[in-house]
């Protein structure tokens, strides 16, 4: 969803939406949720095998597609739309964006089996905070006889429980570092997290002299996760959009349905003005999230700034849209049989997934020389 | 991040760049930014500029050539007013002509309509306002009274019209009469007449608005008269070729909003910089929201204008339906919050005292910004526009 879409970009919207349409519907989503992988195991299998969304951004010289941000800013928003129950967050966003950042022979060996939808990869940066920032990793990496060995613990890691690849930001002598650790070292514990938004897993991982392999350069980690970071809210902002919209179509549709008073209550203008202003909300969200697309894909100046503010408004924006969603369906909407809370609580996880609008907004200041 | 035009237009962006930087000098240079389609502010100089224009071939660009346009592709007068807005260019005064008048008439005027009236627009001759709303007809436009009565060989007006912008400076009214008061449907016996301003029948009295200037007018018709030739688009057409006309104002870009918005957020952080009251955190947040505001402006103006260059069949003109569609409500709310936070940042000066320009131009913004969410419809019809013809839930 850039600025600019070419006609081989909406086929691709095309592809993901009947795919998902086949692959991601309601049922689907609840049956992920209540069970035990975290993940729909055969429709990630599906997308890696028929539509190639696990190799879409990866270079092709290491087993990919090699497309790039706007086409998935597509997938994002369509995956968005429907809850897709699978680590495309994870795995294609961060985990994939930081092995591209950072190149090199452990991203040789990890991204053609990322490529093929073998490897589930995520990466694990936050510690106390939900936002990015190097004075929150304590995590400790320390060398002895040549290996290295992590020491601390991450509360919120995306998928961890689910990902084969843990990419690890952790403190060393020369600064904030990122280090790969498999699922099953030593010293390591995941614990699933009992999320409100059950549609997205997090684990806790903690790390006790967990043996891990350095990526890139000792000390030059943030830099690769600065880029990571605005990849991950240009993306989620898309998400966010997806899902906005969802929840926009769904109320509009029940609207229209629903008869009070021997007319639909979509008639009547105190719904039917809300409807209009989550739609001016909807469509702002979706220039916001197609600003920052456009400003990362092509490394723009100013791709920090309109990623915090795309991550403010998306989030915002889905909150407001998703709880507008609950209203107008009235006693329906807070059933659990009814889908209004899914959104509704991807909404309130999205939002604070990544840091909070309000920190966000400190970042835009800071960014933009108010502090 | 820049609009990237793609290679087509480039040749012609560096034209108007070139012709921007050659002739936007001086006094015109002095006026950069300044007014708006509904402000007067520096009219002389703007009517100046207008005719700079005129003479370099600027006015009327999509205009067919036989009536003095340049007979250019959309693309390219988006282009245009991409480069115009970008080097912050007196607003034109004449926007009543060359984005509605000029446009109905080339969708639905006469030939010999089209020949007394399009050169002259393009040559800053003659100025136009519009008769539309009546005091009893706002919103519910349809229920216009002004009477216009087929007499041998011309009409007569009896009515009143009001809120017709820079209708004390206009040659010409376009006024959308009752012609058929018996019509079964009430949309049926309207009819869009042209109005000679310069008659006995019509009077033009400037309203003053909240800050006591006059950019409106109220317009009296007590037997005016118009030649039979002066219909547009038929007897009876005047709803459809109205809504036409309606539907070109809510599509004009919002482009010059857009970056006088960015110029007013930059200047407002300079000065709260200055003052000190950047310092405090909630100031801070809101001045990021408005940043934010206008940001997201911009967003869907890009949006809207590169899917216009770039045109794709079904997809696409739907998206940009529904971002047109809603960035007048966005940007005019969006304005709004920014006059009260400037009003709150400049302080006392703005509300006690309006020394000194900032303290003027917040007060100003203040104020002038609550006429954004009633003119051009208002924000309630927007929304009824927006739910039923984007959303289509039921009338």
């Amino acid at each position: 969803m850039a600025l600019i879409t070419t006609d081989e970009q909406e086929a691709l919207r095309d592809v993901m939406r009947s795919f998902l349409a086949k692959y991601s519907t309601e049922s689907d989503v609840r049956a992920v949720m209540g069970g035990a992988a975290g993940y729909d195991t055969t429709a990630w299998r599906m997308a890696a095998d028929q539509i190639g969304v696990q190799a879409l951004v990866i270079p092709e010289e290491m087993g990919g597609a090699g497309y790039g941000f706007d086409e998935l800013a597509i997938v994002m928003e369509e995956t968005g739309r429907s809850l897709f129950p699978a680590p495309v967050l994870s795995t294609t966003v961060l985990a994939t964006s930081a092995l591209v950042a950072i190149g090199g022979p452990l991203a040789q060996e990890y991204l053609p089996r990322i490529a093929t939808g073998d490897l589930i990869a995520t990466v694990a940066v936050s510690e106390a905070l939900l936002h990015w920032d190097p004075a929150d990793i304590t995590t400790k990496a320390e060398k002895s006889g040549g290996n290295w060995r992590l020491s601390g613990s991450k509360p919120y890691v995306l998928d961890g429980g689910q990902a084969g690849l843990i990419i690890v930001a952790a403190r060393t002598g020369n600064g904030v570092s990122l280090f790969a650790v498999e699922s099953g070292a030593d010293g390591m514990a995941v614990n699933a997290l009992e999320s409100m938004d059950q549609t997205r897993r997090l684990a806790r991982v903690t790390f006790d002299g967990t043996p891990a392999v350095l990526l890139g350069d000792d000390g030059l980690g943030w830099q690769t996760l600065r880029v990571v970071y605005d990849r991950a809210l240009a993306a989620l902002a898309c998400e966010q959009v997806g899902g906005a919209q969802a929840a926009l179509d769904m109320t509009v549709n029940y609207v229209n349905m629903r008869e009070q008073f021997g007319r639909p209550i979509g008639s009547f203008q105190a719904i039917k003005h809300r409807c209009a202003d989550l739609l001016v909300e909807v469509e702002s969200a979706r220039s916001a999230a197609a600003y920052a697309s456009t400003a990362v894909a092509a490394g723009a100046d100013d791709a920090s700034v309109a990623a915090s503010i795309a991550k403010v408004y998306c989030s915002q924006a889905f909150y407001h849209v998703a709880a507008e969603c609950i209203q107008m369906h009235g006693g329906i909407g807070f059933t659990w049989e009814h889908p209004a809370h899914l959104y509704f609580k991807r909404a309130k996880s999205s939002e604070a997934l990544f840091g909070w609008p309000a920190h966000h907004r400190d970042r835009i200041a800071a960014l933009i020389g108010l502090v | 991040m820049d609009l990237d035009l793609g290679g087509d237009y480039s040749e012609f962006q560096d034209e108007v760049r070139t012709w921007l930087s050659e002739h936007l000098v001086g006094e015109f240079r002095d006026h950069r930014g300044v007014g708006s389609p509904t402000d007067d502010t520096a009219w002389d100089i703007r009517v100046e500029w207008e005719r700079e224009l005129s003479k370099g071939n600027w006015l009327g660009l999509t205009w067919p050539v036989e009536y003095g346009g340049r007979g250019l592709r959309l693309a390219q007068e988006i282009v245009f007013e991409y480069e115009y807005a970008r080097a912050a260019a007196p607003a034109r005064v004449n926007t009543q002509a060359l984005e509605l008048v000029g446009p109905t008439l080339l969708a639905f005027g006469s030939e010999k309509q089209k020949r007394r009236f399009l050169p002259r627009i393009l040559a800053v001759q003659e100025m136009w306002g519009q008769g539309f709303s009546e005091p009893g007809a706002g919103s519910d436009l349809a229920s216009v009274r002004t009477r216009a009565v087929h007499d041998g060989e011309q009409w007569r007006i009896d009515g009143q019209k009001v809120w017709t912008t820079f209708g004390d400076r206009a040659d010409w009214l376009y006024v959308l009469c009752r012609t058929d008061p018996d019509a079964a449907l009430r949309h049926r016996g309207l009819t869009l007449l042209l109005v000679p301003v310069a008659q006995p029948g019509v009077e033009v009295r400037p309203i003053e608005n909240i800050t006591r200037s006059t950019e409106f007018s109220e317009c009296f018709f007590n037997d005016a008269r118009t030649g039979d030739d002066m219909v547009v688009g038929g007897v009876g057409n005047g709803w459809r070729v109205v809504m036409t006309t309606l539907g070109l104002e809510r599509g004009s870009a919002l482009m010059p909003m857009q970056l006088s918005a960015e110029r007013e957020v930059a200047e407002l952080i300079e000065t709260a910089r200055a003052s000190g009251v950047l310092a405090e955190p909630r100031t801070r947040q809101r001045l990021v929201d408005a940043m934010i505001g206008v940001h997201i402006m911009r967003s869907t103006n890009l949006r809207v204008v590169t899917d216009l260059l770039h045109p794709r069949d079904t997809a696409g003109s739907q998206a940009t339906t529904a971002a047109a569609t809603t960035s007048k409500l966005f940007a005019s709310t969006q304005h709004q919050s920014l006059g009260e936070l400037a009003v709150e940042i400049l302080g006392a000066g703005a509300v006690f005292d309006s020394d000194g320009d900032a303290a003027g131009k917040a007060r100003k913004l203040f104020l002038l910004s609550r006429a954004e969410t009633i003119y051009g419809g208002t924000s309630e019809i927007q929304r009824n526009i927006i739910a039923e013809r984007v959303l289509g839930l039921p009338r």
